[in-house]
């Protein structure tokens, strides 16, 4: 365990350093971000490609690695095509607003260990707000209002079904994302993601482990988040043409193409620092530091500049594998039914959700009542540090509680897979027979037939 | 709820959330790693390299020439009468030998169906179908071939079904 410590001669950058770090940690993450995503596409396409024994694509640059670059050109070269019948505003206000929320996510995710610099230390975090988590949640639901305004802005019924589709999975799964990020709030006691890293840090153990029941819950909400396989109902190709975007081309659906892969991007980059412990690297206790307390003082280790590089690195890395579980997991599952999804937000993920956030509240109660408190305060107050032994314990408690969910799910008891409806069968058979009698009724009745 | 949708009887195991979902991911990731960084030898590299075509492939028509660029056709009117798609268009001519030769032959590869039979039926082996595919156009005209473009086709001629050779080796 990791004590407390405060090093005294780091300082705070003044106010015009932090103004013009500030503008170059904007630009920087704006265009990583934008490359990144632009990569994502071609590794979506390569990812699938190798899935399904194919090459993908191998024309454009070594390994087709200009694809990207001309799928752009060729977007923006495009026609657009306005439909008549739509909502010429709103049909262009659509992809902006769904592509804004993505990429501002993530200003609030620390993507490196703080750099040290002659003008002070800088925070690798665009904006370290105060709210952190909040602000990302209320935004990344923000962006479901531009594939709302874009369904129903088409006039094209197809797009309206998926708009409406989106709005109500965002409703459903909404509620779960929040409630299993509840168990995690009040063990770290802040919302600030630099803090959560922190406590992880300090810890020795990463999120997912002792609060693995939220890890799954969080994860499936990302999952219908992002509206992609198997929650891509709002785009929906077999049953809504494409959904929300059936009338949009050239630039404006790239634009819903960009927000949909920088969602995935945020989303795997907030999974890494809420349950991977973020750009920590693992094993290595000289990198726990948290920046600059209230009373101005540093907490935690001696940031240098290697600290940073290879922590960025661990943070690309964990990002990377939760992407790269996006599209396994998009290539792999077929979507679910309309009532699946709706099923399994709101018979299972909700009350589970409610009950971990339960047990888990016991579980910390339960300990400070026996004389080992969850969180012990470091010799000099402030921040206290969770116990490895605290979080051990809630390792097996929601080892337990996922298995019992797991098996849950498994069993179709409470969500029935497509082939487990003997129940639904049962109905529908009972049903047929019903209408077979009464039109036998009808015909054998005299008189009736003529009708 | 949809209570009348129509499923198949499968047993939990298949249609689990869970296991049947982590069997499937294990599965796809197989194959990724197997192909990972474009190794899957399945893929056709098609302008750069070519199908390997069968032997009996039947494509478009050549017509065979004697050695001084004279087609071979004796306009024997054989082919035109076989082709069950009706495609071979066929004024046979006689010179002063009393030599038949085609003064017109055109065959619409639009309407033929390369079935091979013209090449079955030739009592001089003029008229062959082709070893080959790549027979794009720009326009439906030039899907008709006459005796100067029949001629000229390089690529090989088809090896019809042999009753002494059934393998074809």
């Amino acid at each position: 365990m990791q004590a407390v410590q405060t090093i005294s001669n780091l300082h705070q950058p003044s106010d015009t350093a932090f103004l013009v770090w500030s503008m170059i940690k904007v630009i920087a993450a704006f265009s990583v971000v934008m490359v990144v995503v632009a990569m994502l596409t071609l590794m979506e396409r390569k990812v699938s490609a190798w899935m399904q024994d194919r090459l993908g694509p191998n024309r454009v640059g070594p390994g087709g690695l200009g694809q990207p670059l001309a799928d752009g050109i060729k977007n923006i070269l495009k026609e657009e095509t306005n439909p008549a019948e739509a909502n010429r505003v709103f049909f262009t206000l659509a992809p902006m607003l769904s592509i804004i929320p993505a990429l501002v996510t993530f200003a609030v995710i620390p993507f490196a260990a703080p750099l040290p610099t002659r003008w002070g230390v800088i925070p690798m975090i665009v904006a370290d707000l105060p709210v952190g988590i909040l602000f990302l949640l209320a935004f990344s639901s923000l962006g479901v209002y531009g594939i709302v305004l874009a369904g129903w802005a088409s006039s094209n019924k197809y797009a309206l079904l998926g708009g409406l589709r989106a709005g109500a999975q965002m409703i459903s799964y909404e509620i779960a994302l929040g409630l299993s990020l509840m168990s995690l709030f009040f063990v770290v006691g802040n919302v600030g993601l630099p803090e959560i890293v922190y406590k992880q840090q300090q810890m020795n153990l990463w999120f997912a482990l002792p609060f693995s029941v939220s890890f799954f819950f969080f994860w499936i909400s990302c999952f219908a988040e992002t509206n992609r396989l198997p929650f891509d109902l709002p785009e929906a190709e077999s049953e809504l043409v494409t959904g929300y975007h059936t009338e949009y081309s050239a630039m404006k659906f790239s634009m819903f193409f960009i927000a949909e892969y920088a969602h995935v991007l945020t989303v795997s980059a907030l999974m890494a620092t809420l349950f991977l412990g973020g750009w920590d690297i693992p094993g290595y206790g000289g990198d726990d530091m948290l920046g600059f307390g209230a009373d101005g003082r540093w907490i935690g280790a001696q940031p240098a500049i290697w600290k940073t590089v290879v922590s960025f690195g661990f943070f690309a890395a964990k990002t990377f594998f939760f992407i790269l579980i996006f599209m396994l997991v998009r290539w792999t599952v077929p979507r679910f039914r309309y009532d699946q999804v709706m099923d399994l937000g709101w018979k299972i993920m909700l009350p589970a959700a409610l009950v971990a956030v339960v047990v888990t509240g016991a579980t910390v109660l339960a300990l400070d009542s026996a004389g080992e408190p969850f969180v012990r305060v470091g010799p000099e107050g402030g921040l206290g540090a969770i116990t490895l032994y605290g979080g051990l314990v809630l390792t097996a408690v929601n080892g337990v509680m996922l298995f019992a969910v797991m098996w849950l799910m498994d069993r179709g008891r409470v969500l029935s897979g497509t082939g487990s409806m003997d129940e639904k069968r049962i109905h529908a058979q009972h049903l047929a027979r019903r209408r077979a009698e009464q039109m036998r009724q009808r015909l054998t009745t005299p008189g009736s037939a003529v009708r | 709820m949809a209570a009348t949708v129509q499923v198949m009887k499968r047993p939990v195991r298949k249609s689990s959330y869970i296991r049947a979902t982590l069997s499937g991911m294990a599965l796809t990731f197989r194959h990724l790693v197997q192909s990972a960084g474009d190794r899957s030898e399945k893929t056709i590299q098609y302008p750069d390299e070519k199908k390997q075509l069968s032997p009996r492939w039947r494509g478009t028509h050549v017509m065979e020439t004697h050695d001084d660029g004279r087609p071979k056709c004796v306009a024997c009117g054989l082919c035109p009468t076989i082709c069950p798609a009706n495609c071979i268009k066929l004024v046979p001519g006689e010179d002063d030998q009393g030599n038949r030769y085609p003064i017109v032959y055109e065959i619409d590869e639009f309407r033929c169906i390369f079935c091979g039979m013209c090449q079955e039926v030739c009592p001089v082996e003029a008229i062959h179908v082709g070893n080959h595919y790549e027979a794009g156009e720009y326009t439906r005209d030039n899907f008709v071939y006459d005796l100067d473009r029949l001629m000229k086709q390089t690529h090989p001629s088809t090896l019809l079904w042999d009753p002494a050779d059934p393998a074809g080796e």
